[in-house]
């Protein structure tokens, strides 16, 4: 075992870890963990853009932005976070122009403009030109330039490092972050980092679904670490399915490409988004398209011999305009589907994308151990946290435009803190636990594979808490989920070595991925109304009377060590914006 | 509008799919045998699968031992270059059924990095090469605008290609050049200089001609294209590096 001191420590190096990171080395003594290669990290997969009210292509303002914001989050969203989220959009737009990333330009040479989902003049008059985007490479243009700027900035990295537990000690009473356990790939070896400020920026958790748009490492490694230590997580039954991700693969092919006027048909090539969504259309937010596709389906006007996806055609669209404007989504469809897209409409049905919920912060990043109190020292930004600033549905393009925002908020707040702050002591054997986990798994005889429970976890969830919810679906999952739980403590890996054994790392994610279904699918259970992204066909309503409100869920550990899973509820703020229907 | 023809799919997946291949992988463990072996594992595969997906059966199905890079899984992140059949490619992006599956697929590490486990190899020399040559926009900012500043679209295209560069070192570790000598700076961090140079807003080209004017710099490249084939997406290697080779040469860039 190994320990490490340092002012900040930050565990994850996406665009919101590397957005913090440049912060941060600026002012504190600052060490970066990330499980991934900095470059390799899914922020590189964003295709369609960043929301900004730059107003460079037509009339745009913050207000409209945050409004839109607000109605998109279906009125679950924090508005003077909200707020905070569009007035700096501008200024973290330009911020990343001047670092140097490549925007696609207008013919006076601004940065481009597109249209995306939901996003809207003058509160829902009609579609606004707000993304600003690279061809359909945004979020690889964003990781590349922050990765960049970190090798200007000189910031330490400790690339391929695990971190598999938080660290908290009592101070007066209060919880304190103390620093973090991480497990090195190359060695197996463990290390302790004693930091005064702890930033989460490990991103988001959707490999608990089979059709996703993350990849293989999203296993809400941070969301699990502070929640087994008694911190709460909120929100967690709202995760965002996106409408397009390619028949049976869920690889993402971004909104952008109806953004570029692309049109979603069912079997009969009708475009059926003019039923559901009659301004916005095929624009709608995501929830209402996920949500009208699987209706077309169920209806049975889902395309192929087993009516389970629909079309999106962008076949009425040049191919000198998809060739500029949308290159990577057309070459996936060529590549994994052997596909023409000037030609041939592209298979979709939609895919599990976004964790709207995670670790509760405030504006500034800091973590809330309850409703109101900060743990001193312990911050998160990014898709592994929730401000909230996309309440119960995210918008489309507003997820890289929060990493910037509050992964720079999160990186200044925790520097500053460390500036200030004393080192709080160690707990005693701090690298128990993960040391505890790691040689129980590296030592079980048991008869269970990993490989197999995560895929009846993940087709219990996409079966049982993906677009379409009710009761008796979630009380299935909750039950499953309870089995394989049970059943993970007999699992069992092949490799024992020492030197990059990722099956025993699998396992670990594995665990991470079963403990977090599982509050996703309590927290469902007990909301009982349809707001965004969650859909209860036994609720179809929202209820502002009895759910305004975000959830909080608490590990428990009885005096027997069982553990439950104890629900709270936090007032939402509202500043501007009365709760109204959503329509689009 | 009439309706788009709809059959193409359609007709692929009512056919039954699967076929049996043999994958014969390249193994090591410093842990186990200071010497590599090749291993023969057969599978079922759908031949529109990739490989990673046969790769990730082994893994989970067969021998939980088998260790490779992996995360985004089309394409993107640059985790899963590797030799197939013995070409550069990235394992996700590579369906079985363009790599003919009747022969065994042979999968080795790429060439030219040491080799830590099975296809996993030490990034950090390729890293290294390409955090020296500045990979990243310097202005003398005597004058920051406060907006963003200004590029036309043709100034924006001049380096398009150079910015989809992800990483993934196909193209550096097919470099014959690269495998003799592992100082050579390799294509990427070329590719990445080049990224820059052209950018119109950059003002350090000159800084980084020099760098690359080394010993070990584009001089070295001896255009075999190799690095151009390799590359996952699409960029015209062997272009850029000449274009810098010309650009030391004229000054102008
Ligand atoms: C395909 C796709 C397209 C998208 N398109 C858009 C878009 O156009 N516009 C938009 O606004 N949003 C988009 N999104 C959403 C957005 O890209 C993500 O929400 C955002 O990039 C998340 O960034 P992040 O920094 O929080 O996490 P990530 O980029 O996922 O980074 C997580 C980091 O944490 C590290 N990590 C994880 N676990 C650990 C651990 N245990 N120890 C150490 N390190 C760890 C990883 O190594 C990685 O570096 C898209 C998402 C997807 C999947
Ligand atoms: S130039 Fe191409 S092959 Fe080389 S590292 Fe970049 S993406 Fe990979
Ligand atoms: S896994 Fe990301 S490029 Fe292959």
């Amino acid at each position: 075992m190994k320990i490490h001191k340092y002012d900040t420590v930050i565990v994850g190096a996406g665009g919101a870890g590397m957005r913090a990171a440049i912060e941060a080395t600026k002012r504190s003594r600052t060490a970066v963990l990330t499980k991934l290669y900095p470059t390799r990290s899914h922020t590189g997969a964003a295709q369609g853009g960043m929301a900004a009210a730059l107003a460079n292509v037509e009339e745009d303002n913050w207000e409209w932005h945050t409004f839109d914001t607000v109605k998109g989050g279906d009125y679950l969203v924090d508005q003077d976070a909200a707020e905070i989220l569009a007035k700096e959009a501008i200024d973290s737009v330009l911020d990343l122009e001047k670092m140097g990333l490549p925007f696609n330009r207008t013919p006076n040479g601004t940065i481009d403009q597109r249209r995306f989902g939901g996003h809207s003049r003058n509160h829902g008059e009609a579609p606004v030109r707000r993304s600003c985007y690279a061809a359909d490479r945004t979020g690889h243009m964003i990781l590349q330039t922050l990765y960049q700027n970190c090798v200007k900035e000189g910031v330490e990295f400790f690339n391929e490092f695990y971190v598999l537990d938080q660290l908290i000690t009592e101070v007066d009473g209060v919880k304190h972050s103390a620093g973090v356990v991480a497990y090195e790939l190359a060695t197996g070896e463990i290390h302790v980092f004693q930091a005064k400020s702890v930033i989460y920026a490990s991103g988001g958790t959707g490999k608990f679904f089979k059709v996703t748009s993350n990849a293989h490492t999203l296993t809400g490694d941070g969301q699990a670490a502070v929640y087994r230590r008694g911190l709460p997580l909120e929100d967690m039954e709202f995760f965002q399915f996106h409408p397009t991700g390619i028949w049976r693969m869920g690889i993402l092919l971004t909104e952008g490409a109806r953004g570029e006027g692309g049109i979603l048909r069912n079997k009969d090539g009708e475009r059926f988004m003019e039923k559901y969504a009659p301004v916005m259309k095929d624009l709608a937010s995501r929830d209402v398209v996920s949500r009208s596709i699987y209706t077309e389906i169920r209806e049975g006007r889902g395309c192929g011999p087993e009516g389970d996806h629909v079309y999106l055609d962008l076949t009425h669209l040049p191919p000198e305009q998809l060739d500029a404007k949308l290159p990577d989504i057309t070459e996936f469809a060529r590549t994994y589907l052997g596909i023409e897209p000037y030609t041939d409409p592209i298979p979709i049905q939609p895919t599990a994308h976004y964790a709207m919920g995670g670790i509760p912060t405030n504006v500034e990043g800091e973590v809330l151990a309850d409703n109101t109190t900060v743990v001193p020292g312990l911050y998160a930004a990014g898709e592994v946290a929730c401000v909230s600033v996309h309440g119960a549905n995210r918008l489309g393009t507003n997820s890289l435009l929060d990493i910037n925002v509050f992964g720079k908020r999160a990186g200044i707040a925790a520097a500053e803190y460390a500036q200030k702050a004393d080192f709080v002591p160690l707990p005693e054997d701090p690298e128990s636990l993960v040391v505890g986990q790691i040689e129980r798994l590296r030592t079980s005889t048991g008869n269970e594979r990993v490989a197999e429970l995560r895929r009846e976890l993940q087709e219990t969830m996409d079966a049982n808490v993906m677009v379409f919810r009710t009761e008796q679906t979630i009380k299935t999952a909750v039950e499953k989920i309870a089995e394989l739980r049970e059943r993970y403590k007999n699992v069992a890996i092949q490799d024992k070595g020492r030197r990059f054994n990722t099956d025993l790392l699998e396992a670990v994610e594995l665990g991470n991925l079963l403990d977090l279904a599982e509050v996703m699918a309590v927290s469902a259970l007990a909301r009982k109304e349809s707001r965004g992204g969650h859909y209860r066909e036994d609720y179809p309503n929202r209820d502002d009377v009895n759910f305004m409100r975000h959830t909080m869920a608490y590990r428990e550990v009885g005096d027997d060590g069982t553990e439950s899973i104890r629900l709270d509820y936090k007032p939402v703020v509202q500043t501007r914006y009365q709760p109204m229907e959503r329509k689009y | 509008m009439a309706t788009p023809v709809m059959d193409k799919v359609q007709a692929d997946a009512t056919a039954s799919p699967y076929i049996t291949v043999t994958f014969r992988v390249r193994r090591f463990n410093p842990e186990v045998s200071a010497e590599a072996t090749w291993e023969d594992f057969q599978l079922e595969l759908d031949p529109k699968e990739r490989v990673l997906d046969g790769l990730h059966k082994i893994k989970w199905e067969q021998d939980g031992t088998l260790t490779f890079r992996r995360s985004c899984a089309h394409g993107i992140c640059g985790s899963d270059a590797m030799r197939i059949n013995g070409k550069n490619r990235l394992a996700c992006k590579t369906l079985i059924k363009d790599i003919n599956p009747e022969k065994p697929i042979t999968v080795e590490p790429i060439k030219g990095l040491t080799v830590l486990k099975d296809l996993v190899v030490d990034m950090e020399p390729f890293f290294q090469a390409y955090r020296d040559v500045m990979p990243f926009l310097i202005t003398k900012d005597t004058n920051e605008p406060t907006r963003e500043r200004l590029q036309s679209a043709e100034d924006r295209e001049r380096f398009d290609d150079t910015t989809k560069c992800i990483l993934c070192a196909a193209c550096t570790s097919s470099c014959p050049v690269f495998w003799n000598d592992g100082q050579y700076f390799g294509p990427a961090a070329i590719v990445n200089a080049h990224r820059f140079i052209f950018d119109s807003r950059d003002e350090a080209g000159e800084q980084r001609l020099e760098i690359l004017n080394d010993r070990d710099g584009v001089w070295r490249c001896r255009t075999t294209f190799n690095c151009t084939d390799a590359c996952p997406r699409g960029i015209e290697v062997t272009k850029a590096i000449a274009e810098v080779k010309r650009a030391l040469i004229t000054r102008r860039f």
